[in-house]
């Protein structure tokens, strides 16, 4: 018992993780029925959770963690308090049910393992967004959901739609990722913590970073909840198969950005630039969404405009941030969660047994899909808000926090208003156009779905009328310390049953009905009104993504064009030009001008006096230009190879003169080596080996060389002028003889005080070998010259031995 | 001494920049050979010259006896010596495979990977 | 290339500078030389080898491939550097020997192995590229 208290947390995100891992094994085991036993993970982390609910309701909230990089102070740390448990229930209960409506609904498809396995992945991400205790374990969270939701948007590859939507999620939403890593650094830039914990305890209203901060915690979560104007990503995820926006599009990765925002009011919220944002950007979002949901006559689309008017309800009652508000905004989000997850799950029912999902085409299924219009009803009257449903005391709880006689309250309110009568015409149209009325013929013969995709509808929309008649429990111990984790202070619940007909607001809610109902009976009419007004404005956030995308593309490809054009010699001049910038601006930045100027004068540094060389010295110099010259002139092949052998002998006869024979050696070998494989192949190219620059390349050419010549013989020069660190070399020296028993120094250092770095260059130099045989031997293989005759045997590389 | 040896070094870095910027493939192997041999020389001549005295300490002797080369450079262009020679060769190998497939020694005329005229990508998800 | 003259000098000079190869690589540590440069002359007269006689009578008398003499001198260099580690030292650490053999004495050392090591590797790896050069050669012709 004592390892689940202690571990219980890294077991709630940890085990549909797990079990991701085997769910394409089970499903290749079990086909569709793998789902039943798949669900039972996330039911076990609701019971799991459920564990916690007493602890965090006496205001006790679970911790766990363990140092992730001491050396920084990062900590991975969890914990579940009000707010947590809250989302985190939420998140199981769906998952549960999701999971196993995708079994059946996902039957027999080739990758249902892969699918889900992809919802398992998600829920254990999701589960670390909202209980995650450390900033940027939350950040990676955050990122995983994004990544996921990214997999199952785009699940059915095949179709150009569902690719689109998941790159279109993918990028809006990873804006706002990078927008919350960026918030999280600023969080600790601010306070030196990386504990959300920590965080709440923190006065940053008045920080100097507060605006930079709240720009980003913004940024992050209108982007993951679809605020206007990031609104448009999430129509278009409904590419995702059905069972994917009941559970991230409606109830729970979406809300993810709620979440945020909730988490972080305490820390950040109250101040008139988070209140005014927040009301501005949610009440668009709820018109905005309200009005769209009406113009859609897809049942998806419909609901999806729906969610997005619920997101920005959210956001808005964050943003008014009263004790009453807030706990609106919680028993909003759970009836949302329940309703929304059930209606969709209802809309993939009526897809799956009818094979479309276009409301006009539907009507009167109501006797042959009974337990489906059941859950949509149940799920639809929550929607509306009637009472003995939790969407009644969400609604209730709103209307009495903005109900007081300020201007700007009030406005609010009528936004409130008119945004709840519209999503409870759209509640009445979904429930009402497809099951009642006279039977329409539909591509498939209407039949009812099995029963785990049935499950989920029922029991959440059971759930939502269970809650309210349990609202006293609820209210105390669900509602209470999630809005006392919102608000940073105790909060209250006064949620009860009764129904007080002298209250005002109990009439506005009437007006709500009175409004949706009128909305339903003119459904058509505002939707002929709301595309014309559409067509009239001519353009989409979608149509500016598609364009920004584009022009991203084209750009990218027109930087690569100017840079990468395919002409080696640009390359090579740029490489060379900066290579020259590189050594005479530090030479002339650093006064090395001055310094050779004085030269000029007769003053020269005393160890750097022009010693004359010996004759020998001057013919060996001389050896080397004139060998340089001639490779630079050679009439031809030959001439230039042996020119190229002169310049190398110069070198290693330098080498001599200096106190050098083992490099002398070496580079004498390489020489003659070098000579005979150039011979080798030289002879058998038909080369012309002249220059063919016209005179402009090369004399651009030639100054290039020049500003590189001069770059590299005044850094030279400067550097002899100062005094050699003779540290490494002196101790070379002193110990050759004692403690490496060598007297040849220079092959002490090679193979024994830098053996390591021979090793390496031996292997460099095997690696060559083979890399050279590769190249001569693919020849042989392909036969693509045709000048070359079939390869003898014993010819070639290795089958020559003997 | 040190200051002819700077002038002969940067003519050998001029030579080999200027080789390798040609197009004609051979004339930039030859020009990394010069240009290799520029480099080695200029690390030993930024270690400072010692006429004859090689880093040996005589036998013996646990130091030598007076001031010798510095055999610090001289390790560092030995093992530099080697594998540039390794790379010529490799580099030889490549140009020649490169001209029995494409006929050309130019890389002008070696527009295999980056073609001139490549398609634009395309517009789509 | 195939002159008489060549074809029956080469031999015997070849065999002078295989030796003088390994006398320069086992000199190496105290004297000029060392793995490198022993590693070059052998592959030198190896090429030449090649030239004199033609690639396949080469093969034959190497019996071994290059190629194969230049991984067993990287295992060698890495193994030398393996063999300090039983003597909880740190890799690479060098190891002496003195092994007497009545009036004289030889030192063994692992940065000997490590030098015969790489005179394998340059000596391989350098005639394999040789070879295949003038194998190649011969088929032009």
């Amino acid at each position: 018992m004592e390892f689940w208290t202690q571990a219980s947390l890294y077991l709630a995100v940890g085990a549909p993780a797990l079990a991701a891992l085997v769910a394409p094994l089970l499903v290749r085991w079990l086909g569709g029925a793998a789902g039943w036993l798949l669900a039972l993970v996330p039911a076990g982390v609701f019971v799991l959770l459920l564990g916690g609910l007493e602890a965090v309701a006496a205001g006790l909230p679970l911790r766990e963690g363990f140092d992730w990089v001491p050396a920084l102070g990062l900590r991975l740390s969890f914990a579940l308090d009000g707010l947590s448990l809250i989302f985190s229930l939420t998140i199981a209960a769906v998952g549960t049910l999701v999971v196993l409506y995708s079994g059946a609904y996902l039957n027999g498809h080739p990758h249902q393992g892969r699918f889900l396995a992809f919802i398992l992945l998600f829920m254990s991400a999701m589960l670390g967004v909202v209980l995650a205790d450390s900033t940027l374990a939350l950040f990676a969270f955050w990122e995983l959901t994004s990544v996921t939701s990214f997999l199952l948007i785009g699940f059915d590859h095949r179709r150009q739609a569902a690719r689109r939507a998941a790159i279109q999620a993918l990028v809006i939403t990873n804006i706002g990722g990078l927008a919350l890593l960026v918030g999280v650094l600023l969080f600790w830039q601010a306070t030196g913590s990386w504990e959300l914990s920590a965080l709440a305890e923190t006065e940053l209203r008045g920080h100097g970073l507060y605006g930079a901060i709240l720009g980003c915690i913004l940024l992050a979560a209108f982007t993951k909840s679809a605020q206007f104007p990031f609104h448009f990503w999430l129509p278009n995820a409904m590419e995702a198969p059905t069972p994917v926006s009941a559970f991230l599009h409606s109830a729970t990765m979406v809300q993810a950005g709620v979440y945020l925002l909730a988490r972080l009011s305490p820390t950040l919220g109250g101040t008139p630039i988070w209140t005014l944002l927040l009301i501005v950007f949610g009440g668009l979002t709820l018109l905005w969404g309200a009005f769209g949901a009406l113009r859609q006559t897809d049942l998806k689309q419909m609901l999806a405009q729906s969610t997005i008017a619920s997101l920005g309800l959210l956001v808005l009652l964050i943003g008014v941030g009263n004790e009453a508000a807030i706990s609106a905004m919680v028993i909003y989000f759970l009836a949302h969660a329940c309703y929304k997850a059930g209606l969709f799950m209802v809309a993939g029912a009526v897809d799956h047994g009818t094979g479309t999902r276009n409301l006009p085409a539907l009507g009167g299924l109501a006797d042959l899909m009974p337990v489906s219009f059941i859950g949509a009803a149940l799920a639809a009257l929550s929607m509306i808000g009637l009472p003995l449903t939790l969407g009644f005391f969400g609604k209730e709880e709103m209307y009495l926090a903005l109900f007081t006689l300020r201007l700007d309250a009030l406005l609010v309110l009528l936004v409130l208003i008119l945004g709840n009568a519209l999503l409870a015409g759209v509640a009445l149209v979904v429930m009402i156009k497809p099951f009642l009325g006279p039977l329409l013929p539909t591509p498939k013969p209407p039949h009812e779905a099995p029963i785990a995709m049935l499950a989920g509808p029922i029991l959440l929309g059971g759930a939502a009328i269970l809650g309210a008649f349990a609202v006293d429990w609820l209210g105390h111990d669900i509602v209470a310390p999630a809005a006392s984790t919102i608000l940073g202070e105790q909060a209250l619940s006064h949620l009860g049953l009764a129904i007080d007909l002298r209250s005002p607001i109990v009439w506005l809610s009437v007006l709500t009905w009175g409004l949706g109902v009128a909305v339903y009976w003119q459904a058509a009419t505002i939707r002929t009104v709301l595309r014309r007004g559409g067509r009239a404005i001519g353009w989409t956030a979608d149509m500016v993504f598609d364009h920004a995308m584009f022009g991203l593309i084209r750009f990218a490809a027109a930087a690569t064009r100017f840079f990468h054009h395919g002409r080696l010699e640009v390359y090579l001049l740029v490489v060379f030009a900066g290579l020259a910038l590189v050594l005479l601006v530090p030479v002339i930045g650093l006064g090395g001008l001055d310094v050779l100027g004085s030269w000029a004068q007769g003053n020269w540094p005393a160890n750097l006096q022009p010693t004359m060389p010996y004759l020998h010295e001057w013919v060996v110099l001389a050896l080397g230009v004139t060998g340089l010259g001639a490779v630079l002139l050679a009439p031809s092949r030959l001439v230039a190879i042996l020119a190229l052998g002169i310049q190398g002998t110069a070198v290693a006869l330098l080498y001599l003169l200096f106190g050098a024979p083992d490099l002398a050696f070496t580079q004498f070998m390489v020489e003659v080596l070098s000579v005979v494989i150039l011979t080798l192949v030289m002879t058998r190219l038909r080369l012309d080996e002249r220059d063919h620059r016209p005179l402009g390349e090369a004399l651009r050419d030639g100054a290039v060389a020049l500003a590189c010549a001069v770059g590299v013989s005044l850094t030279l020069l400067l550097v002899l002028t100062g005094t050699l660190d003779p540290t490494l070399s002196d101790f070379f020296t002193a110990t050759s003889v004692p403690l490496a028993h060598g007297h040849n120094i220079v092959n002490v250092i090679l193979v024994d005080y830098r053996g390591f770095d021979t090793l390496g260059e031996i292997s460099v130099l095997m690696a060559t070998g083979i890399a050279i045989l590769a190249l001569i031997r693919g020849t042989a293989k392909a036969g693509s010259n045709a000048r070359r005759p079939a390869p003898q045997p014993g010819d070639d590389g290795l089958e020559g031995e003997a | 001494m040190d200051f002819f040896l700077a002038i002969l070094v940067s003519i050998f870095v001029g030579c080999g920049v200027y080789l390798l910027l040609s197009q004609s493939v051979i004339r930039m192997l030859l020009g990394l050979t010069v240009l290799g041999n520029g480099i080695n020389l200029l690390i030993f001549t930024a270690g400072r010259l010692t006429r004859e005295v090689a880093p040996i300490v005589p036998a013996g002797l646990y130091t030598p006896a007076g001031p010798i080369a510095n055999p610090l450079p001289q390790a560092l262009i030995l093992t530099a010596i080697v594998i540039s020679f390794a790379m010529f060769s490799f580099l030889l190998v490549l140009a020649f495979r490169a001209y029995q497939t494409l006929d050309a020694d130019n890389t002008n005329t070696m527009r295999l990977a980056e073609p001139p005229d490549a398609p634009q990508p395309p517009l789509s998800y | 290339m195939n002159t008489v003259i060549f074809r029956t000098t080469a031999p015997v000079v070849i065999a002078i500078m295989l030796v003088f190869s390994v006398f320069i690589c086992l000199r190496g540590h105290n004297e000029p030389g060392g793995g490198f440069i022993g590693g070059l002359i052998a592959a030198s007269a190896i090429a030449i080898y090649g030239m004199a006689s033609g690639v396949d009578r080469v093969r034959r008398a190497m019996r071994v491939d290059p190629l194969a003499l230049a991984g067993f001198g990287v295992l060698l260099a890495a193994g030398t550097g393996v063999l300090s580690l039983f003597t909880a030292s740190p890799f690479m650490t060098g190891i002496w020997y003195e092994l007497n053999l009545g009036e004289s004495s030889v030192a063994l050392s692992t940065p000997m192995f490590f030098d015969i090591g790489v005179y394998f590797v340059v000596f391989g790896s350098v005639s394999a590229i040789a070879l295949a050069l003038e194998a190649g050669r011969e088929e032009d012709l």
